[in-house]
């Protein structure tokens, strides 16, 4: 479904992603992991068109998309949920909602979204009315993955849903990442610190340092890996 | 009494032409955090292409009323397509280049148009026909208010409220306040910021481009240096409100046309424009983000 084929990413002069492939069948969970600054976070936004890639492709339901724009890269079916939410901090969780159905016009089904997402997030349906950047960093996760699922990807990029909540909230957002996958079908791109959490929910995984990525694996074998243990499960 | 009412109906109308160039500062600030100074020159723009056509049409022997209609509406096209290229020209190519050197563009683009008119007109000031007719049932009040300012009155409230409508309700609204707000994200939601930038330098030369009509009609001449006062002016007047908010920037020029009223009115009509830029001063000690600023995002 999604082919990253040798992308070398740049930020002026600096290289952050260097000979970088990845690929993600359709309806599986795969997680990319690594360490702080190590390119997880430009790896999506390569993806997404935000930074396109300097050199290499990436090729989407067999399109190649790395030189095209977001907006329409969003219209192919690749939503994300970036890394610290980026809710529209003074649009209501209303019309925080309606932005991720943005480019959709199918207003009956839209509606029947929102009350689905009403029903997996109860507490947005009690907020629905208040300014995006007034809600708590748990609620604004919820939110943005809602926000994401508004325009009903292919495939869902999200970057450390994970960061900042507390224990029972990271549960919680989890299990909704995986009924989203099981339900509706829908192929997940999973970046996280939290390697344990994510190799658990996940069937592949990638480990990435400095802007490569060094080991690709199922995620069982991951979660046994030596290295991986002592690196990225403290173990 | 009735000396103050016309002082305050004077500020008012000021306060009309200032907000609806205001509004494209404001608007283009808050889209793409830059300060757009070849907007007073659109505003110029507007003012020469309806003095062209007028004349043209005068020629023909059209009435007057629909010589101003006519003039106002080709104006505010021709002067919308000259901030869309203004845009594409000197701002889209420097889109990731450090804010400075959009800035420096955006002055020698200022300094490049108005030179432009300079050399294709004349520096001369030259008599602006006002085809505004005069109302009937203004006549007993037209020693101080006059019908034009009647009709500047009424067209500016009339913009403001067709976009506030555009802002508040219509999809581009919605997808100029995201992009205001947080432009990557804009994108990760599938919005085509390039055109909501470009809707926005249109919308801001439209009302700039009428505001140039409006008032050149009523003054009755113009010459090719006008936007760049009447620019500082409404440049004041939304960093007065709260630059990158649109009520902020509708309130500061009222608040400005007041201030240069009375001050004119009562003190001395030398000193207008000091009281106008200590007035700023006074506001921006006590709020520095301006009067409905807010020190973080929103901005549309
Ligand atoms: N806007 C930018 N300008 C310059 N360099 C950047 C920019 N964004 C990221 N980088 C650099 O690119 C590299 C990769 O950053 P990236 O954000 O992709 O890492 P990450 O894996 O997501 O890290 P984290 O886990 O901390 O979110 C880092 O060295 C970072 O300093
Ligand atoms: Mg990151």
């Amino acid at each position: 479904m999604l082919e990253v084929k040798n992308i070398e990413t740049f930020y002026g002069n600096i290289q952050a992603l260097k000979d970088v492939s990845i690929q993600v069948s359709e309806g599986e969970i795969i997680t990319l992991i690594g360490a702080n600054g190590a390119g997880k976070t430009t790896t999506l936004m390569s993806i997404s068109g935000i930074v396109p890639p300097r050199f290499g492709e990436i090729y989407f339901m067999g399109k190649p998309i790395h030189k095209m724009s977001p907006n329409n890269i969003v219209s192919l079916g690749i939503s994300q949920v970036p890394e610290g939410r980026r809710i529209f901090p003074y649009l209501t969780v209303l019309e925080n909602l309606d932005m991720g159905a943005f480019l959709r016009n199918d207003t009956e089904n839209i509606k029947r979204d929102m009350e689905y997402i009403f029903e997996l997030f109860p507490l947005l349906a009690q907020r629905r009315r208040q300014p995006g950047g007034t809600l708590s960093g748990g609620e604004q996760q919820m939110l943005a993955i809602s926000r994401a699922i508004m325009a009903r990807p292919r495939l869902l990029l999200l970057d450390e849903p994970s960061l900042g909540l507390a224990p029972i909230i990271i549960r919680q957002i989890f299990d909704i990442i995986t009924k989203i996958n099981r339900e509706n079908k829908t192929t997940i791109f999973l970046v996280e610190q939290n390697a344990n959490l994510a190799l658990k929910v996940a069937n592949r995984g990638y480990v990435m340092e400095n802007g490569r990525i060094t080991i690709s694996d199922s995620a069982q074998s991951l979660l046994s890996n030596d290295k991986v243990r002592k690196a990225y499960l403290g173990l | 009494m009735e000396y103050f009412v016309e002082l305050f109906l004077g500020g008012l109308t000021r306060g009309s032409i200032y907000a609806l160039i205001a509004l494209g500062y404001t608007m283009v600030y808050g889209i793409i955090q830059l300060i757009n100074f070849a907007h007073g020159e659109i505003y110029m723009i507007g003012a020469f292409t309806a003095l062209i056509i007028s004349s043209v049409l005068s020629l023909l022997g059209l009435n007057t009323i629909a010589i101003f209609v006519i003039a106002s509406f080709v104006a505010v096209i021709y002067s919308s397509a000259y901030g869309f290229t203004v845009e594409k020209i000197a701002y889209k190519p420097l889109r990731h280049a450090p804010r400075l050197s959009a800035l420096i563009s955006a002055i020698g683009m200022s300094m490049f148009l108005y030179n432009y008119v300079l050399l294709a007109q004349t520096s001369d000031f030259l008599p602006f026909p006002n085809n505004i007719p005069e109302f009937k049932f203004m006549e007993p009040y037209s020693h101080i208010f006059s019908s034009t300012e009647l009709v500047i009155l009424t067209t500016t409230t009339v913009v403001m409220i067709l976009l506030g409508l555009l802002i508040k309700c219509t999809r581009i609204g919605k997808a100029m306040r995201a992009t205001a707000q947080d432009r990557d994200m804009a994108m990760l939601v599938g919005i085509d910021v390039n055109r909501v930038i470009s809707v926005t330098f249109v919308v801001g030369s439209a009302t700039a481009a009428l505001g140039g009509v409006l008032i050149a009609s009523h003054i009755g001449q113009i010459n090719y240096f006008i936007g760049f006062i009447a620019g500082i002016k409404a440049f004041v007047a939304a960093v007065l409100g709260g630059i990158g908010s649109v009520p902020g920037a509708v309130l500061g020029s009222f608040v400005l046309g007041w201030t240069e009223s009375f001050a004119t009115g009562y003190v001395s009509s030398d000193y207008e424009d000091v009281f106008a830029f200590i007035f700023l001063v006074l506001i921006l000690i006590f709020r520095p983000a301006g009067i409905l600023g807010r020190s973080t995002a929103e901005k549309v």
